[in-house]
């Protein structure tokens, strides 16, 4: 205690008001501390009261701060013990509680010992930590990414860098002209001499010109046509490859943190990548069954996360969501688009091809941002079918096929281009 | 020599190469004669302005029920839950369910509830998710498993919309052989 009120002291120096509540806070948890040790409080209540409780604010049930001045010691034990005994046994608290939140039923914990309780308790009577510091804290490396997110943008920066190029042409050219008009003026009569000279030679005509020099013209003509197609070809083929495609989404939706740090497998989110042609983007709900209890990521903060609740109407004041709200639909961007007239199928390449999903679209759980990392041209598709052997283990659909398949070819193993997977009419109907 | 064509000449050239090279990758390369290549019909999670929610997909008509589907009749209450304890699985408990179950608990449960069940999946571990228990320390059944997938429970949510019928109880079933389990 003496330590906390050291702490408190201290930044007290800061704010008077922040003292006031300060001391306020930590007389309050001298008188409940009792015979608890709040650090094996805090492991407890993490382990056993952390997924409905929160100290400070509402979650499945009421906050718990302080709860040791609200009741009494014996109530409390009792209730926590066994809430439904206390209940039947006709206690008023205990019955306006339960319905003040709609007859939300809390697990029983006869498990804990008298000394276990008081330690929780002793956990929920600690003052609260200080909101200013963290905030401040926190704020800092938020706003660092906002400014650097604010540079200049590529295309700002190319423009200026072709108007600096631009400048330059125009000082050479004006530098040349003046040069030239310097030239001239001191040696006029050297080049006037020079002029009858050159008029006195014969010129050759065009046809004699390209008679004297043919081997040369035919070979830098050919080097300049070879360059120019060279150039064409790169130009035209990289029309509508949007390999490195990486649009901005309208949630910091980051693929490093849940599939990578966090271990999600890409299949919890994609699901309908088990059953369909499209992978599918998760509804929201799908993410309320963790941002329900996370409503704040170490990157962002509140803000990202802020939108989930702002799309499907979940208010985290209240824990609940908003009744007759008009859900909000996130308009992620489409990053991977095939043509309509190509037909591709998820569950084909994921579930029977059992292919990675690394393999087409790149390390994912190492992106913050999804980027197209193949070139989804009609060549990649092809080399590829040309290259997998198909999965026919524990397949019962290939047995037959695969014996045929193996005869045809003269073959161990069947690649996707001999089951017909070149044919035209496979990918384009 | 720099004679006003070839001046011309060398800046157009320049500039169309330069507007043909893809610089900035937040928008999509350019496109050449891009017929056929947007769908005419609705994409799937296409924006349609016409619906309500600006949505092309639209969620069934309540009470609409698939063919070959039973729907679920026991309401998400306390009451629920504790008729939902007798329920028996319409389907057989086999090798191959159980190995599907698995399959499928891997990727949807394991995450809070751990490889073996015992609440120590990676997110529970570091603590983002809390109170996710070990499933030998509740009263659950059966039923009252595929009741909590169906609607979940306090802090955990559903997964009705990311696992069918069948794989419910297939879930269900390989959680009740992971408590059984030592
Ligand atoms: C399954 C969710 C759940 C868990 C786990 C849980 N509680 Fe509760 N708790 C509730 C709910 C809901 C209420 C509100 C009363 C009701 O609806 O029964 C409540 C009420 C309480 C109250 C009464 C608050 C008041 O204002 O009177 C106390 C004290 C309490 N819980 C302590 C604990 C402790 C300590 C633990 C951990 C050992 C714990 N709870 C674990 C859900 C839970
Ligand atoms: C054989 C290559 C391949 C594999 C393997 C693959 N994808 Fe795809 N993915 C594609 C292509 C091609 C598209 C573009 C589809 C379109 O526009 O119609 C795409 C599109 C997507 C989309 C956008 C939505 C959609 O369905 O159109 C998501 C999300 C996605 N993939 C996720 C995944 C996940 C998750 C996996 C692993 C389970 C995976 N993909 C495996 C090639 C692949
Ligand atoms: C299986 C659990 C899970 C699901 C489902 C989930 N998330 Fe998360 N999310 C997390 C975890 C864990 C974190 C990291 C929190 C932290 O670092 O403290 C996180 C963090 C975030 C962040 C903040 C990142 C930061 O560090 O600032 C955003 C934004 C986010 N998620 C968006 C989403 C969206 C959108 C969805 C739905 C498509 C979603 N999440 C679904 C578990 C999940
Ligand atoms: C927590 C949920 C979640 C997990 C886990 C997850 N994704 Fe995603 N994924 C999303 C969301 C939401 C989007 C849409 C936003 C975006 O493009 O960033 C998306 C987009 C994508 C896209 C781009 C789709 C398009 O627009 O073309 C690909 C590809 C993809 N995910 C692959 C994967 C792979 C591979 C994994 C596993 C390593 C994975 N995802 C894991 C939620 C998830
Ligand atoms: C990573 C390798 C790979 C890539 C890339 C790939 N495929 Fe496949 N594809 C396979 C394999 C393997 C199969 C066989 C799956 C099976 O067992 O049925 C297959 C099967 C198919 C089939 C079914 C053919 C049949 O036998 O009926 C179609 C259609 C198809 N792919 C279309 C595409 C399209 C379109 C693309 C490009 C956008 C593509 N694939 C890219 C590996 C690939
Ligand atoms: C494995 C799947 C697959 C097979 C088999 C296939 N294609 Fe394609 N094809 C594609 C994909 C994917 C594209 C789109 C490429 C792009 O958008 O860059 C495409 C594009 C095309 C285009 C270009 C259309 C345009 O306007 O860009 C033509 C033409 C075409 N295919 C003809 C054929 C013919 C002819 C065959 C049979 C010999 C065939 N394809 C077999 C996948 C396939
Ligand atoms: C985001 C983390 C998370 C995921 C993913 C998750 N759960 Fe849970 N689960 C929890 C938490 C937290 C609880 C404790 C709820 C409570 O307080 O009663 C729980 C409780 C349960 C219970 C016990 C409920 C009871 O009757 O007491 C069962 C059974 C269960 N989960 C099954 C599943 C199954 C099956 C899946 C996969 C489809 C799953 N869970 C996925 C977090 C999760």
């Amino acid at each position: 205690m003496i330590h906390q009120r050291g702490i408190c002291a201290k930044r007290s120096i800061r704010l008077v008001s922040t003292l006031f509540a300060c001391a306020l806070l930590s007389v309050q948890g001298l008188h409940a501390q009792g015979g608890g040790d709040p650090t094996a409080g805090k492991k407890l209540f993490n382990a056993n009261c952390a997924s409905c409780h929160k100290l400070d604010r509402k979650l499945i049930g009421p906050p718990l701060r302080n709860i040791a001045q609200q009741r009494s010691l014996a109530w409390l034990h009792k209730w926590i013990r066994n809430n439904a005994a206390l209940r039947d046994s006709g206690d008023r608290d205990a019955l306006a509680i339960f319905e003040e939140y709609k007859g939300q039923i809390m697990t029983a914990f006869p498990q804990l010992s008298d000394q276990q309780i008081d330690d929780i308790l002793a956990y929920t009577s600690q003052p609260a930590a200080q909101p200013k510091a963290v905030t401040a804290a926190s704020a800092a490396p938020t706003s660092g990414t906002a400014a650097s997110n604010t540079g200049i943008s590529t295309k700002a920066f190319n423009l200026i860098l072709l108007a600096i190029i631009a400048l330059l042409l125009v000082i050479i050219i004006l530098m040349t002209r003046v040069l030239k008009m310097v030239y001239e003026m001191k040696y006029e009569d050297r080049l006037r001499e020079l002029e009858r000279q050159k008029a006195a030679k014969k010129r050759l005509s065009f046809v004699e010109f390209f008679e004297k020099y043919t081997p040369g013209f035919v070979f830098f003509g050919l080097l300049l046509f070879g360059v120019a197609m060279y150039g064409a070809w790169v130009y035209l083929t990289a029309i509508d490859v949007n390999t490195g495609y990486e649009p901005i989404q309208p949630i910091a939706f980051s693929h490093r943190i849940h599939a990578g740090e966090n271990k999600i497998n890409c299949l919890y989110c994609h699901s309908s990548a088990r059953h369909s042609k499209t992978a599918g983007i998760p509804s929201v709900n799908v993410c309320m069954n963790c941002h329900r209890y996370i409503a704040e990521g170490a990157e962002t903060g509140t803000r990202e996360i802020a939108k989930i609740y702002k799309a499907i109407g979940w208010d985290p004041e209240q824990q609940a969501y908003i009744p007759n709200y008009k859900t909000r639909p996130i308009k992620w961007v489409k990053v991977h688009n095939l043509p309509d007239f190509v037909y591709f199928n998820h569950a084909q390449h994921v579930v029977m091809g059992q292919i990675a999903c690394q393999t087409c679209h790149g390390p994912v759980e190492t992106m913050d941002t999804v980027y197209q990392y193949s070139k989804l041209t009609m060549g990649w598709c092809i080399n590829c079918h040309r290259l997998t052997d198909v999965q026919m283990k524990d397949n019962p659909y290939y047995e037959k096929i695969h014996e045929q398949l193996a005869a045809k070819y003269g073959v161990k193993k069947v690649t996707e281009a001999m089951m017909g997977g070149l044919e035209c009419g496979r990918c384009h109907y | 020599m720099l004679s006003r064509r070839n001046i011309t000449f060398w800046s157009v050239l320049w500039a169309l190469l330069a507007t043909a090279c893809w610089t900035d990758k937040r928008d999509p390369n350019v496109q050449y004669m891009p017929n056929m290549y947007a769908a005419v019909p609705y994409e799937p999670y296409a924006v349609n302005r016409y619906y309500s929610n600006d949505m092309a997909a639209l969620a069934p008509v309540p009470g609409t029920v698939p063919r070959g589907y039973t729907p679920y009749s026991l309401p998400n209450t306390n009451q629920g839950y504790e008729e939902s304890r007798n329920l028996e699985s319409p389907v057989a408990a086999t090798d191959q369910n159980l190995r599907r179950g698995k399959y499928l608990f891997g990727i949807h449960c394991a995450i809070c509830h751990g490889d073996k069940g015992d609440g120590q999946g990676q997110l529970s571990r570091t603590g983002k998710i809390p109170g996710v228990p070990n499933y030998k320390d509740r009263d659950i059944s059966l039923g009252t498993v595929y009741h909590v997938i169906m609607y979940g429970r306090n802090i955990m949510g559903s997964y009705a919309s990311q696992l069918t019928d069948t794989e419910r109880w297939q879930v269900a079933q390989y959680v009740m052989k992971l408590r059984s389990q030592k």
